[in-house]
C-alpha cells in the first residue's frame, strides 16, 4: 500500500501540486487521471522519488520516503517496478540484457538462474524467443511489453505506469492494460497507472484519482463513473459525444459496467 | 553579471556531477562491461582517424620547416628535429585532443542527453542505480587509459608521415631525417605530453557527459548540448594545454 499525504509541490512560484492526499491498495490497480497539466506527472515523479516534494508525505507500506536513509530508501527502490511513457529501454543493450538489467545489477544469481527468470517474464508479457532483438527491432508495442517484462523481473511490490498507451492502437492499448492488470493479481502489486486514456479507465480503473489543477478533483471506482455527479469527472470523462451517448445508455438501462 | 553567475553555477553542477560519478561501482561486471564498451566506443573507432590526421600533419611540417630553412649553413637534420618536436610537444596531445573533443564529445553528449529525454536515465534512478557512476565513470576510465596510447601512436605517425613527405618531396633525405628525431631527445617533453593528454582524456570524457546529462527537453535541446559540449571542451583544452605548459615547461 502507498499512502500520500498532503502532497504540495510548486516550480518557481507556480504550484503544481496543492495539498493532495490519497491512499493506494495493494493488489489494485489504481489510476490517476486528468487533463494534460493536470499534475498527475509530477504526482506519478514525486512518488517515484524523481521529484523531491515541498510538503507532505509518502509512505509505502508503512515506510515513510522522507524519513528513511538510503539504503531504506535503496531497499525501497528495487521493490518498484516503472513503465516510462517512452518505454525508456536501454538502447544498447539487448531485449535480454534490458530485462534482466536490474537482476545482474542488484543480485548475486548465476546466469542460467538469471536466463531462466528473464525467460519467464517474457513469457508473461508474451514475447517468447526475443531475447537478442534490439529495441529498435520491435514495434512499439512490444517495446512496451519489454518495459513492462523489465518492471516485473525483480517481483516488484509496487508497480507504476506512465500514460502507458500512449502512441499505441486500440487494440495493442488494450493488451497492454489487460497485462497491467493480470500482473497486479499474479504478483499483488500495488499498481498506480497514470493515464487519460478512457479505455483504460474503463477497463482497469479499479481505483480512479481525477486531478484538475493539481488538487484531488474525484476518487471512485470506474463503477461510479456513470453514476457521479461531479462536475469536473463529468467534464473530463464525458467530454466526447460517443461517452456522453454511453452514459445515456448506461443511465436509461439502470445499470453500471 | 548574470553570465558570470551563470558560469559558476554551471561549474558547481559540474563538480557535484563529478562527486556523483566517482563512486565505487555498484556491481563491477557491469562497470567492467561498460568499460569495454567505451573502449571500443570513444577509443578504437577514433584510432583510423586519429592516426590519419597525425600523419598528415607530420608531412605537413616537415614540407613546411623544410621550405622555410633556406640558410645552407643550418643543418638540414633541424627538419627533422622541429617535426618531432612539433609532433610530440604539440600537434599529437593538443590537436589530436581538439578533434577528439569533436568526434568523442558530441558522441557523449547526445547518447547521454537521448538517454535523459527518452527517460532511460530516470529509470536507472528510480531502480537506485547511482545513473552518474554508471554512466560517466566507464567513460572517464575509457578516455584515461587509451588515449594515453593512442597519442603515442599518433607520435609516431606524425613522425613517419614527416619522413614520408620528405621521401616524396625530395626535401629531407632519411639520414638527414631520423639524424635530426634523435637530437636532443629530452624524456621530460614525453611526460610533459602525457600529462596534457591525462588531463585532455578527463575534460574530454567529462564535459561532454556533463551537457548531456543536464539535457531538458527534446531532439533541439540534445543537439544544442553536444554543440555546447564540444565548444567548452575545445576551450577547457586550449587554456589547460596554456596551464600546463606553463607550470612544467617554463
Amino acid at each position: 500500500m502507498i499512502e500520500v499525504k498532503n502532497l504540495r509541490k510548486a516550480f518557481g512560484g507556480q504550484e503544481v501540486l496543492k495539498g493532495i492526499s490519497a491512499v493506494f491498495e495493494k493488489g489494485k490497480t489504481n489510476m490517476i487521471i486528468g487533463q494534460s497539466g493536470s499534475g498527475k506527472t509530477v504526482f506519478l515523479k514525486s512518488m517515484l522519488g524523481l521529484i523531491t516534494p515541498d510538503q507532505g508525505e509518502i509512505s509505502f507500506d508503512g515506510r515513510v520516503w522522507s524519513a528513511l536513509d538510503d539504503k531504506q530508501r535503496a531497499q525501497i527502490r528495487r521493490e518498484i517496478g516503472v513503465v516510462f511513457q517512452g518505454n525508456a529501454l536501454f538502447d544498447s543493450y539487448n531485449i535480454e540484457e534490458n530485462v534482466s538489467f536490474p537482476l545482474r545489477m542488484f543480485t548475486d544469481k548465476p546466469p542460467a538462474e538469471i536466463r531462466d527468470r528473464v525467460n519467464e517474464v517474457l513469457e508473461q508479457v508474451g514475447l517468447p524467443g526475443i531475447n537478442r532483438k534490439f529495441p529498435s527491432e520491435i514495434s512499439g508495442g512490444q517495446q512496451k511489453r519489454v518495459a513492462i517484462a523489465r518492471a516485473i523481473v525483480m517481483y516488484p511490490k509496487y508497480l507504476f505506469a506512465d500514460e502507458p498507451n500512449s502512441g499505441l492502437d486500440p487494440k495493442t492499448a488494450i493488451r497492454i492494460d489487460d497485462l497491467l492488470y493480470e500482473l497486479t493479481k499474479h504478483y499483488d502489486t500495488t499498481t498506480i497507472v497514470n493515464t487519460h486514456d478512457m479505455n483504460s479507465i474503463m477497463e482497469i480503473g479499479e481505483h480512479i484519482i481525477l486531478l484538475k489543477n493539481g488538487i484531488k478533483a474525484w476518487e471512485g471506482a470506474k463503477e461510479d463513473i456513470f453514476h457521479s455527479d461531479n462536475a469536473d469527472l463529468n467534464d473530463f470523462i464525458f467530454s466526447s459525444e460517443l461517452f456522453r451517448k454511453v452514459k445515456d445508455m448506461v443511465q436509461k438501462l439502470g445499470g453500471g459496467l | 553579471m548574470k553570465h558570470i553567475l551563470g558560469f559558476f553555477e554551471l561549474t558547481g553542477k559540474y563538480f557535484l556531477l563529478l562527486r556523483k560519478a566517482f563512486a565505487r561501482p555498484q556491481n563491477r561486471r557491469i562497470f567492467w562491461e561498460n568499460y569495454v564498451r567505451e573502449l571500443d566506443d570513444i577509443g578504437l573507432k577514433t584510432v583510423g582517424m586519429i592516426l590519419f590526421i597525425n600523419f598528415f600533419i607530420g608531412g605537413v611540417v616537415t614540407i613546411q620547416t623544410a621550405l622555410n630553412l633556406e640558410n645552407p649553413l643550418l643543418d638540414r637534420s633541424l627538419i627533422g628535429f622541429a617535426a618531432k618536436q612539433s609532433v610530440i610537444l604539440e600537434f599529437s596531445p593538443t590537436l589530436s585532443s581538439v578533434i577528439l573533443a569533436g568526434i568523442v564529445g558530441s558522441y557523449i553528449a547526445s547518447t547521454i542527453g537521448t538517454m535523459r529525454i527518452t527517460e532511460q536515465i530516470d529509470v536507472l534512478d528510480v531502480m537506485g542505480v547511482n545513473s552518474a557512476n554508471h554512466l560517466i565513470l566507464p567513460k572517464i576510465a575509457a578516455t584515461l587509459s587509451f588515449y594515453p596510447f593512442l597519442i603515442i601512436l599518433s607520435m609516431f605517425m606524425g613522425i613517419f608521415g614527416g619522413w614520408a613527405a620528405g621521401q616524396v618531396t625530395d626535401l629531407v633525405s632519411t639520414a638527414d631525417y631520423l639524424e635530426g628525431i634523435r637530437m636532443d631527445f629530452e624524456p621530460f617533453h614525453f611526460v610533459y605530453s602525457m600529462v596534457k593528454t591525462l588531463v585532455f582524456a578527463f575534460l574530454i570524457a567529462t564535459i561532454p557527459s556533463f551537457f548531456g546529462y543536464y539535457v531538458r527537453g527534446g531532439a533541439l535541446e540534445v543537439g544544442r548540448a553536444s554543440t555546447k559540449a564540444v565548444i567548452w571542451t575545445s576551450i577547457m583544452i586550449v587554456l589547460w594545454n596554456y596551464i600546463i605548459t606553463q607550470l612544467l615547461l617554463s
